[in-house]
């Protein structure tokens, strides 16, 4: 690429130079081989069907991220639309007198004496990624990037196109989950 | 008026953001004074905490990954396809 200049496209060296870093940048969010791929192989078609709106601005690769993040948002709403099909089971009552209290048997127990703590070791951290794993996709994918890959806030809500508040609420029922998770798979037998 | 009195909802989401050092100072004092009428969100916070140690030190960060050879391939020739009709 020239530094001066306009950027041009050369669409017969796309895959050979992209391929593994849109691979990379989609896996890190979406955690599906087959989904990532897929995004991957739309990303250049879209790429091509597209090349005369081109300008010269940014790079080629900069521009082919841009319409990667906008695939990468398609596929975001569509899984979030696709209600009540994984539901996470709720741990608060949602309404009456005792609404936002814990249900009574959702309570979170005690997960064994200190002793324990010697369990935090490579096994506990698998059992957990277990557990992030069983998450509806739509709460796993926002919680591994707020917290494994450590996205800003900001860059979460503009990649996904929520809202900040909307994004906490994913969080927080993520983190309910996985304790929840973590409580019947390693801690109470 | 200033609402003290949270929800466990309320007070694990906030223990939820304080996790990622988002919780405000208020928010904060709410949660501390939910913790002393409600054991169960006290031992969530404690919990929770400890999961996000577990998370900082023993999961596996995404390794750089890459499509296999045949991935490619098969990606290049769909690609060549569609130049050749273009």
């Amino acid at each position: 690429m020239k530094k001066e200049g306009k950027h041009t496209l050369h669409p017969d060296k796309w895959i050979d130079l992209y391929a593994d870093y849109l691979y990379n940048f989609t896996i890190a969010k979406v955690s599906k081989q087959e989904v990532s791929k897929d995004l991957v192989q739309e990303t250049f078609f879209a790429g091509l069907k597209s090349m005369k709106s081109f300008e010269g601005k940014a790079s080629e690769r900069t521009w082919l991220i841009s319409i990667l993040k906008r695939k990468i948002i398609d596929y975001y709403r569509k899984i979030n639309s696709n209600k009540g099909k994984a539901e996470v089971r709720m741990n608060f009552y949602s309404d009456g007198e005792n609404e936002g209290d814990w249900l009574e048997e959702r309570v979170p127990q005690t997960w064994g004496s200190d002793a324990d703590k010697k369990m935090e070791n490579e096994e506990l951290g698998n059992a957990l990624n277990n557990c992030i794993e069983k998450l509806p996709e739509k709460y796993a994918m926002v919680f591994k990037m707020k917290t494994l890959q450590d996205f800003s806030t900001e860059q979460i809500c503009k990649d996904l196109g929520i809202s900040s508040s909307n994004l906490w609420v994913i969080i927080h029922r993520a983190r309910t989950q996985l304790r929840r998770c973590l409580e019947d798979n390693w801690f109470v037998k | 008026m200033f609402k003290f009195k949270i929800t466990c909802d309320q007070a694990t989401t906030i223990c939820d953001k304080s996790q990622y050092g988002k919780a405000s100072f208020f928010e904060i004092l709410r949660l501390k004074i939910h913790f002393v009428r409600c054991k169960f969100c006290a031992l969530y916070s404690k919990q929770n905490n400890r999961m996000s140690r577990i998370l900082k030190t023993n999961t596996r960060k995404d390794a750089i990954c890459s499509m296999t050879k045949e991935e490619k391939e098969a990606i290049r020739t769909a690609f060549e396809k569609k130049t050749s009709i273009n």
